[in-house]
């Protein structure tokens, strides 16, 4: 089949910036992105700069943005991704500073996993063999050991595009790897710290990190089961736990969402501070009459609701 | 055509002008409504919940499932979000037997039961899908013509594209651009489309927030859109409520009007702009208006 891979270039040793170039290509069915990139490399430009190994998606080299969203290149097959001209545009991966071409510099990916601290911390005697862990314990953590740590969640996550802070998708499923892992025992202060600015509760859930992830790792699902574990362990003393919280609680009260309320009961009604600081928006809703309604009224047969989330809530608690 | 509605909190609350104007334009389009609040059906938890307590919003939305099962009708929605939270909770439903028998375990006592055949739909899909782009054209009686409009969809009416069937319904992934064109508009590509809006963090990180607000906002506006369209109330309130935020945190004039999708519907069959609410956006909606040869 004849292709075009539209290459986004850059080399720091000239001074043309970032710019497009177009590759014509003959090349099998088939074929994948890293493929064609390899024959590129080979056949037509070999200055084409890139990073690839097992070409399996097991060493997690080859992450690039193909039309725009991260992925592996060598699990990508090439067909499925060719517009009706035949063309594929290929990006270095974002969030990422780019060293040549495809190639990105992968410090603050490293340093941001090793900021979860990324290993076993147990207590007590050291066992005569192995930490013994049942496989039960060990099920639920299946999912996220899958991950290869190619970065993909990092390039499409849309918190480090406008805050570099951010610890990001991938250190946060690498932590949830150890904070529900039953032999370590530093949970809780793993939790303290993750608990922080720019962490678990800095993620906008907007899915882009479970949508690009090639290993079915889901990061921000880890995030979230990191906020439920933060909440349940006692760190509920957060902008985000409280607003979880209160959300929650007016949900039970009414059936559904009191705008008014939510903002207001979240920051805390005494907190003026954050109360002058809705006043513009608040005022600027009002004057277009686009304040929600001070008097909020309940769903019919809101007892039933209000039943619910006692009876969940109750069985939960007896099922421990 | 006969919808089991579900309006969500926001179109009555932050953006009390959605309400309205999607009723119009399902009352214009032949759909019927039931209204699903009216039953007692209660917020999905819009992911908020969840974060506390999964398994209770699943149990909510089972219950909102169930009551549409009870009246015979399908769901339609007309926010990103509530499809999202939906979808979500629906497949963890379907796929999972004896999950589904502890969520109706909850139910029964309300005499209640999900029997896993709810398929809810946004209104945007409902007319792709249902009415189809070439019927949708019909009812077009002022071509919005020389309008460029940049989509905005939502995370949660894209993502996770396997909860929202994409591979079973290809038209959704353009849908937004599709019924554009279908009433006269010029759709403008911008990478921003599919991205968050930030309206989940603005309690907790309002700088980040808003600077994703400054920053799709700007581009749709540098690419030549003359206003952004979204089908979600969730995006439109930091979209458009925090726009001047994002102007002031940047630096920059941006001012590009946020216009709801039953809003940009209304408007190509010809009601009367105050009628869909469009005097009631902070960020003024004259211009486009204007471009379009009409007054508000």
């Amino acid at each position: 089949m004849q292709v075009i891979v539209s290459v986004n270039r850059f080399n720091p040793k000239d001074n043309n910036g970032k710019y497009w170039e177009d590759y014509n290509l003959e090349i099998e069915e088939n074929a994948t992105v890293l493929d064609a990139l390899i024959k590129i490399r080979e056949e037509t430009d070999g200055s084409l700069a890139m990073r690839c190994s097992c070409r399996s998606a097991i060493c997690g080299s080859c992450a690039m943005r193909v039309n725009g969203h991260a992925r592996l290149a060598c699990n990508t097959k090439l067909a499925d991704m060719t517009d009706e001209a035949g063309m594929i545009k290929v990006e270095p991966m974002t969030n990422f500073p780019v060293i040549k071409d495809l190639v990105v510099d992968q410090q603050m990916f490293w340093d941001k996993v090793k900021q979860v601290s990324p290993w076993l911390q147990s207590e007590g005697p050291e066992p005569k063999g192995e930490y013994v862990a049942s496989n039960e314990s060990m099920n639920q953590l299946a999912g996220v050991m899958a991950c290869i740590m190619c970065g993909a969640c990092v390039s499409d996550c849309s918190v480090m595009e406008v805050d570099k802070n951010f610890i990001g998708p991938a250190a946060l499923a690498k932590a949830y790897r150890f904070v529900g892992d039953p032999r370590d025992s530093k949970s809780v202060e793993r939790l303290g710290v993750l608990n922080e600015y720019s962490g678990i509760w800095d993620c906008t859930r907007c899915y882009e990190c479970v949508e690009v992830c090639p290993k079915g790792v889901a990061p921000m699902d880890r995030i979230m089961a990191l906020r439920e574990e933060a909440i349940s362990v006692g760190y509920g003393d957060t902008m985000g736990a409280r607003h979880a919280d209160v959300f929650s609680d007016l949900v039970e009260d009414s059936g559904w969402l009191d705008e008014l309320r939510l903002p207001i009961k979240t920051v805390g009604i005494f907190n003026l501070p954050a109360l002058l600081n809705f006043a513009p928006v608040g005022l600027r809703a009002l004057v277009k009459g686009k304040m929600p309604a001070i008097f909020h009224h309940n769903v019919p047969n809101v007892q039933n609701v209000r039943n619910l989330f006692k009876r969940v809530r109750n069985d939960q608690n007896k099922d421990g | 055509m006969k919808f089991a509605f579900f309006p969500g909190c926001v179109s009555r609350g932050g953006c009390p002008e959605l309400y309205p104007a999607a009723k119009k334009v399902c009352a214009q389009l032949g759909i019927e409504l039931d209204e699903l609040q009216d039953r007692g059906a209660t917020c999905t938890g819009a992911g908020v919940l969840q974060e506390k307590n999964q398994f209770l919003g699943d149990v909510l939305n089972a219950r909102t499932f169930a009551i549409a099962e009870g009246l015979g009708l399908p769901i339609m929605v007309i926010c990103s979000t509530c499809q999202g939270v939906m979808s979500q909770a629906n497949r963890r439903l379907k796929t999972n037997p004896d999950y589904l028998a502890k969520v109706n375990e909850q139910l029964s006592e309300e005499g209640l039961e999900y029997k896993g055949t709810a398929s809810p739909r946004h209104l945007l899909w409902v007319m792709v899908e249902d009415i189809g782009i070439d019927v949708l054209k019909t009812y077009v009686r002022r071509p919005l013509s020389g309008l460029r409009l940049a989509p905005f969809y939502g995370c949660y009416i894209v993502r996770p594209s396997d909860d929202l069937e994409f591979k079973l319904y290809r038209d959704r992934e353009d849908s937004l651009e599709r019924v554009m064109e279908a009433l006269g508009a010029e759709p403008v590509d911008f990478p921003g489309k599919t991205r968050c809006c930030g309206f989940p963090i603005l309690t907790i990180n309002e700088k980040n927030s808003v600077q994703m607000v400054a920053n799709h906002t700007a581009s749709a506006k540098q690419l030549g859109a003359d206003a952004l369209v979204t089908p979600c109330p969730l995006c439109h309130l930091n979209l458009d409520g925090y726009q001047p935020s994002a102007m002031r945190q940047t630096q920059q004039d941006i001012n590009i009007p946020i216009i709801h999708l039953p809003q940009l519907v209304g408007l190509a069959m010809g009601f009367d702009p105050k009628e869909l609410g469009l005097s009631r956006h902070i960020i003024s909606t004259k211009k486009v208006l204007s471009k379009i040869q009409v007054a508000v």
